[in-house]
């Protein structure tokens, strides 16, 4: 269930006031749906229901876990807080300042304060660029010092992530996959954001990598008070590194806690299902399984009323027509199912 | 991704190899005909830079005596009816074939790169009317279009630079779009959108160096027909002009008259032309073998 070295790591630290402070990032209600165009006109023939109403904060300090099946949006959630993707609706706060229709010329201040980690070490890194200049292109961006300055300040970058600053002038193809992903994680950090969102940050890399690159990024939250929104379909991951958990079924959240809540007593059918679907190093423990039938159905035509109910052992009949929304039903546990 | 990352499959490929010279008896051994085609392509550059100096004659003088020598020690290849040397015409005509071929290749490949950076890159409808376009001018074949620009321009070198250029440009518009289409989707591309960089900076800095190795590889191939059509034009009079030795040319003003009767004024030029676009097309098809790790082993 855990990390392999999660009992020697200190746990996640808690989030100071999380409360209280204003978030780092607050997402409210937001809507990202895909046109799809066919014909010479390209008119819009139907609509991929990518995101489709989606809220949450994060704090300082705080990591906000987004799990869920690969197509249920989370990445696309991802890119759209980073304004990859704009949204079709919703309200993207970033330190108080709504940014969700900002144009592109006055996003740039924005971009300092939230950067992005990718799933593929390989394909994040430009191949024909040196590993130093990856780094430093983002100080470049925006202007940072003179060529000597930046190169000190990549080579601070390079040491806090684990690599030597004599490898700043290797090219990626030097570097092993989890090297890789500290360049990445480098560049992620060199213009000091406030909010990193990982997506899918340790997938790629073995095991014993992803231990190490997630204590990393630990580390460096504690260092720096930074935020995390970390994408990944990995319960173990999400468990050791999050303070919160929002589960994501089908372009909507469906529950919304604390991680020891999430895990300890999960009140979404889907996140029961998930949650008996993590495997138990021990096959002597024998576990009351949820298994689901079928497919994730499709985000062109999303079933109606609750978007789990095809699939939903407990289905009734108002969940065929209702759609839930996310009602908090203790502190700090916000649920979408009309069963509870 | 791995269709872009050249460097690391070069280094895999040649891991073992150390210097220089090892580095190049390692090809020499892994594609004989693409090194039998640089050698080829070698000699003929080093024809044209040292034109002056290898050629026993000059190539435009006249010489009423010389008329339709045959090949002997004086005239290795015979000279024409004017009396011309074609040993030192045709080492000055790789001068202007490789002018032309390498002149019209690149200027084909700079507008080519433009267009279908722009194309892949913007998208929409700028890609859908550029790419119709793209499909007309490659609807006709290379020599026809570069035939009616000749005609259309008159006759002079810069002219046939132009005219060759032009039914190129699709040709590299169509390689530089495809690879900016999956280019533009890289994670590596969105992380320097994260950073807020410019799309103009992006598509220079991010997409235009990876689409290099493809971008080579396809120059090295149109180089071949390049210096063909120049021949093809020259041949059929719209091509370069008098005084200059084309060897295109050389084979008009004698195929008709004299291939029975001093028939070295057609082998020669011939066996030129056949040669040089030979040796490109060897070096085209190893290059293109080199910097694609799916063909290797």
């Amino acid at each position: 269930m855990a990390m392999p070295d999660a009992s020697a790591s200190a746990p996640a630290p808690s989030p100071a006031g999380s409360a209280s402070a204003t978030p780092v990032l607050e997402v409210r209600d937001l809507k990202k749906h895909f046109p799809i165009r066919k014909g010479l006109l390209r008119r819009a023939a139907g609509y991929v229901f990518a995101v489709d109403g989606v809220s949450f904060s994060i704090a300082e300090g705080e990591t906000l876990g987004l799990v869920g099946e690969s197509g249920c949006g989370k990445s696309t959630v991802g890119r759209t807080v980073l304004r990859l993707i704009d949204p079709t609706s919703g309200s993207i706060v970033v330190g108080g300042k709504d940014i969700s229709s900002l144009p592109r010329a006055e996003m740039r201040p924005w971009r300092r304060e939230m950067q992005i980690i990718f799933q593929d070490p390989f394909s994040s890194l430009n191949p024909r660029m040196t590993a130093g200049d990856i780094v430093g292109e983002p100080l470049l961006v925006h202007g940072e010092g003179n060529t000597a300055k930046r190169r000190e300040q990549v080579a601070a970058l390079f040491e806090r992530v684990g690599l030597r600053r004599a490898q700043m002038d290797a090219y990626p193809h030097q570097f092993s996959g989890g090297q890789r992903q500290r360049i990445g994680i480098a560049r992620a950090l060199a213009l000091n954001p406030r909010l990193i969102i990982g997506d899918e940050p340790v997938s790629a890399l073995d095991v014993s990598i992803q231990a190490q690159v997630i204590n990393l990024l630990m580390d460096l939250q504690r260092e720096r008070r930074l935020s995390y929104l970390f994408i990944s379909h990995n319960l173990a991951v999400v468990e050791h590194i999050s303070h919160r958990i929002a589960v994501m079924y089908l372009g909507r959240i469906v529950e919304y806690t604390d991680k020891t809540t999430l895990f300890t007593n999960p009140q979404h059918p889907y996140t029961e299902a998930l949650l008996s679907a993590v495997p138990v190093p021990d096959p002597a423990i024998k576990r009351r399984k949820l298994v689901v039938q079928g497919d994730v159905p499709s985000p062109v035509k999303p079933p109606p009323g609750c978007h789990f109910h095809p699939r939903c052992p407990y289905a009734v009949e108002r969940c065929r027509v209702e759609s839930p929304a996310l009602r908090e039903i203790a502190p700090g546990h916000r649920v979408a199912c009309h069963l509870r | 991704m791995t269709t872009i990352d050249h460097d690391a499959a070069l280094l895999r490929a040649g891991a073992h190899v150390r210097g220089p010279w090892s580095a190049a008896a390692h090809l020499l051994r892994r594609y004989p005909l693409g090194a039998a085609g640089a050698v080829i392509v070698a000699v003929f550059i080093l024809a044209a830079l040292f034109a002056d100096f290898v050629s026993p004659f000059d190539p435009i003088a006249t010489n009423a005596r010389a008329s339709l020598a045959p090949p002997d020690t004086t005239y290795w290849m015979g000279a024409d009816f004017m009396g011309r040397d074609v040993y030192s015409r045709i080492v000055h005509g790789a001068r202007i074939s490789l002018a032309v071929g390498a002149g019209s290749t690149a200027l084909g490949c700079i507008l080519g790169v433009i267009i279908g950076l722009m194309s892949g890159y913007l998208g929409g409808w700028v890609d859908l009317v550029v790419q119709r376009v793209m499909d007309i001018m490659q609807s006709l074949p290379l020599l026809v279009m570069a035939l009616v620009m000749a005609a259309a321009l008159g006759p002079s070198l810069e002219n046939t630079i132009v005219a060759i250029a032009i039914p190129l440009i699709p040709h590299f518009a169509r390689v530089i779009r495809s690879s900016t289409l999956s280019l533009r989707e890289q994670p590596f591309v969105e992380a320097a959108r994260a950073t807020g960089m410019s799309e103009l900076r992006i598509a220079v800095r991010h997409v235009l160096p990876n689409t290099l190795a493809p971008m080579i590889v396809l120059a090295t191939a149109q180089l071949g027909s390049a210096i063909l059509t120049e021949a093809s034009l020259s041949f059929l009079g719209v091509g370069v002009p008098e005084p200059h030795p084309s060897w295109g040319r050389m084979l008009s003003e004698s195929a008709a008259e004299y291939v029975r009767t001093a028939p070295w004024l057609v082998i020669f030029p011939g066996i030129a032309i056949s040669l040089a676009v030979f040796g490109t097309n060897l070096l085209g098809d190893a290059m293109r073998d080199m910097l694609d790790p799916r063909e290797r082993t």
